[in-house]
């Protein structure tokens, strides 16, 4: 094989637009509506560095292209990990690749957590459903720096115990001595023996220093709204918050315009936003 | 280099000249013309395909030609077309990708820098790519396709000797005379039998066409006529828009009833993002052939006025007619600010012009301003029935 | 035995009470248990009592035929558990049954409904105690009600 003939990408401009091929190492359905692909590049070349909060545009070849939230661990590198629901014709088709198959890559885009800003502090994470797959990162980040931080507390919250996310990451964690983690869900039947409430019924008995907490949060807007709600009363500063937003997003690098949030950009001032910075457009209507 | 005051004359006859010494430097003439009862831009030849004689007539929702009384070849203003489409262009292959054993491999498309020569532009053309400018070419990222275009063009400025029924460029200090961002600027002059063109340099390219043309030094006379077309033009503006604290007045005015008001009249035909020379939205479309092997994506025009475009899993952002003009405005007018440092409006008035029911901006602006300033009425209540 | 007036005092629900008043409610309190799947009230039985739950938890239930009981909130350390004693017609509206072993300290609703109308300021704290719980509840009922996590399913 020529390497060169067989690259990817011919050489050039290599416009930001260009996808990169990466092979799916695995298709792992976490729900019955959820998937995590794990990918890697084309010819053993390496993963591009990101940070947790950011995302990847993910493109099936001829069906198009979307953003999905990076869901892996950062110090891993060589694999790149992505965890998104099958609601659109992109992600239904791409729930049904196999090991082997090749998707576009652009990326990382984005704005992310701010980990490193939290050493020193508490750490509260608010996870409303697939709102866990961007926050999982923060969790690994975070555990593997363990003495950098305070307190670090795990709050989930999700429709029924079929759609808890991340079993296995959640149990591991919840095994830990230095960690805390709390789940809820909206609804359950007979055999749950665990919480049943919205993930806001968890904020004031969990155990943290609103005075030194930084909290991260994300899932549906609505939750978020209610989450920061709570956070705010049980005394954390609303600089303190900081929330995962999504918009509309076509061409990632703000040039295409959809992805307008007030004056930001989703795609390059966010996703993660410092919630007092957003806060009258998140309180608005059809912003 | 600094534009060299208007110090150079030429005889309406050198136009040609200038024509030739350009297409002698390889560029594709575009300029305006007359076309299905409008001016245009297209590719021209020579100044017999200008607009010669012809003015138009402009209000909200009205756009008319009209002849006028004398011969001038830019005796008119902005119409329907911008530059936009030539810098910016409408629909853009961005790359193409085919199947292979290795999955895919996909191919930039080569950059087309075309040189091509815009004749005719206005002040607030110039301002408007200058606007485009900071957009595409001064983030983060740089439009690869849209720098090679603008950097291959020339560009021969016009001052306007008049303004139009829908123009405010000088509430926004964008015209009506060009000051800088050209090659050459004519500013026309039509006195009595003599019909000249006094000429500005801009650049070196400017100034290289400017040598194939035989011309004469301006006198004191013809040089204070040329700043009197100017004034004139300053002083018919046919809006205002009053810019002091605008971005605060939107900020704050989020949930103004005049949306409604606003949302009842508009349309959303999407006509002022297409004519306005600094909307910059565009739509990614990935498409591929009937067998599947070979796939492209394509870069198009696209406004903030569809349903589509604010849409996330089971529904549009903006579902709302309001939401949808609200966002276009105060985008406009106000968040460009914090995000590009300056306004996106050059007050060309198209968006005036070409809307349907005649929507215009300014009178928007107005309406919202004025609300703040409606003294307390008798009862002590305000016009919102607080006290 | 000890008294359970120290345990009252401390918890945030009883916080600013008159010592009078506190008393009243000592007076009324008893401590109970309940085994892991032990019901502590089925909708439609007379309330008669409400619950400061002390360890364990507690599912609150609605019974739909076809679908057999449905948990519709957990109630653990520190939580009240039934407001229903205090407005008429005083009958449970769901079942309650514990999760795990919960212990918890039982509020003679009968006794207390009496001296609430004989001391109406006493009436108006523990009214206004519990309007706030009913006002959490129901936001969080509406939260739940909204489906965030399957908007359009």
């Amino acid at each position: 094989m020529n390497p060169i003939a067989e690259s990817p990408i011919t050489a050039g401009v290599n416009s930001p637009m260009l996808p990169h091929p990466h092979r799916v190492k695995r298709v792992r359905r976490e729900t019955d509506d959820t998937f995590t692909l794990e990918l890697e590049p084309l010819n053993g070349a390496g993963t591009r560095l990101y940070t947790p909060g950011q995302f990847n545009m993910l493109y099936v070849f001829g069906v198009g292209e979307v953003p999905v939230s990076i869901s892996g661990d950062p110090t891993q590198a060589g694999l790149l990990v992505h965890t998104t629901r099958a609601v659109g014709t992109v992600t239904k088709a791409m729930v049904k690749l196999k090991r082997g198959d090749v998707l576009g890559v652009r990326g990382p885009f984005g704005s992310h957590w701010p980990v490193e800003e939290s050493a020193g502090s508490d750490v509260v994470i608010v996870a409303g459903g697939i709102g866990l797959a961007p926050l999982r990162p923060v969790l690994f980040s975070v555990l593997a720096n363990r003495e950098a931080y305070g307190k670090v507390v795990l709050l989930y919250g999700t429709r029924t115990p079929a759609d808890i996310l991340f079993r296995r990451d959640l149990e591991a964690w919840r095994a830990r001595f230095d960690l805390d983690v709390f789940v809820t869900v909206d609804r359950a039947m007979g055999g749950w023996r665990g919480n049943v409430g919205v993930v806001t019924t968890l904020i004031h008995r969990a155990p943290f220093d609103p005075l030194n907490s930084v909290a991260m949060v994300c899932g549906p807007e609505v939750m978020m709204r209610f989450t920061v709600k709570e956070l705010n009363k049980r005394g954390i500063d609303f600089d303190s918050i900081h929330v995962s937003m999504e918009r509309n997003m076509k061409c990632a690098i703000g040039f295409c315009g959809h992805c307008q949030y007030g004056p930001t950009f989703i795609c390059k001032d966010g996703p993660v936003f410092r919630y007092d910075r957003i806060k009258p457009y998140f309180e608005g209507r059809e912003i | 280099m600094p534009p060299i005051p208007g110090n150079a004359k030429i005889p309406k006859a050198s136009l040609e000249g200038i024509f030739a010494s350009l297409r002698a430097a390889g560029y594709t003439l575009v300029g305006p013309t007359v076309r299905d009862g409008a001016i245009v831009y297209d590719e021209i030849s020579s100044p017999s395909d200008l607009p010669v004689g012809w003015t138009d007539e402009q209000d909200g929702g009205r756009y008319r030609l009209k002849k006028r009384k004398d011969n001038a070849f830019f005796g008119f203003v902005v119409g329907p077309h911008s530059w936009k489409q030539f810098l910016h262009v409408p629909a853009l292959r961005l790359w193409q990708a085919k199947r292979n054993g290795n999955g895919f491999r996909a191919t930039d498309e080569p950059l087309a820098a075309p040189k091509v020569a815009f004749l005719g532009v206005r002040s607030c053309e110039i301002h408007a790519m200058g606007i485009q400018d900071k957009v595409l070419l001064q983030g983060q990222y740089v439009d690869p396709a849209y720098k090679a275009r603008r950097e291959n063009i020339f560009i021969l400025a016009v001052n306007c000797g008049q303004a139009g029924g829908t123009c405010f460029c000088a509430s926004m200090n964008t015209g009506p005379k060009a000051t800088s961002g050209f090659d050459l600027a004519l500013t026309e002059i039509i006195d009595g039998d003599r019909h000249y063109f006094l000429v500005e340099v801009g650049t070196e390219a400017g100034a290289a066409v400017l040598e194939g043309v035989s011309s004469t030094q301006a006198t004191e006379k013809e040089r204070s006529e040329a700043d009197r077309v100017v004034s004139r033009a300053a002083s018919q503006m046919g809006r205002k828009l009053e810019t002091e604290g605008i971005k605060e007045l939107l900020y704050r005015n989020y949930e103004h009833p005049r949306w409604d008001d606003v949302a009842a009249r508009c349309l959303t035909c999407a006509n002022c993002t297409m004519v306005c020379p600094t909307c910059f939205c565009t739509t990614v479309e990935d498409v591929t052939d009937l067998t599947g092997e070979h796939a492209e994506r394509w870069r198009k025009w696209d406004s903030c006025f569809t349903m589509d475009f604010s849409y996330i899993h089971g529904g549009s952002i903006r579902s709302t007619p309001r939401a949808r003009y609200r966002q276009w405005m105060t985008h406009k007018l106000a968040t460009w600010i914090d995000q590009f440092g300056t306004s996106g409006c050059v007050g060309c008035g198209r968006c005036i012009t070409w809307c349907p029911v005649g929507i215009d901006i300014t009178e928007e602006v107005r309406a919202i301003r004025q609300s703040e300033r409606v003294p307390t009425t008798s009862t002590g209540k305000d016009e919102h029935g607080d006290p | 035995m000890e008294t359970l007036e120290p345990i009252l005092a401390e918890h945030p629900f009883f916080a600013r009470l008159e010592d009078r008043h506190l008393k009243l409610l000592v007076g009324c309190a008893a401590n109970v248990r309940f085994d892991a799947g032990q019901y502590i009230f089925r909708g439609g039985e007379e309330a008669n009592q409400f619950y400061l739950i002390r360890h364990g938890r507690v599912a609150v239930e609605i019974y739909a035929a076809e679908r057999g009981s449905i948990t519709i909130l957990t109630l653990g350390e520190g939580e009240i558990l039934g407001w229903s004693w205090l407005l008429p017609p005083y009958h449970w509206q769901f079942d309650a049954r514990a999760v795990e072993l919960t212990r918890a300290i039982a509020l003679d609703g009968v006794c207390l409904r009496k001296k609430c109308e004989e001391d109406h300021d006493l009436g108006y704290e523990l009214l206004k105690r519990f309007a706030h719980i009913i006002e959490d509840r129901l936001e969080a009922t509406i939260l739940q009600l909204l489906n965030v996590y399957e908007p359009h399913r």
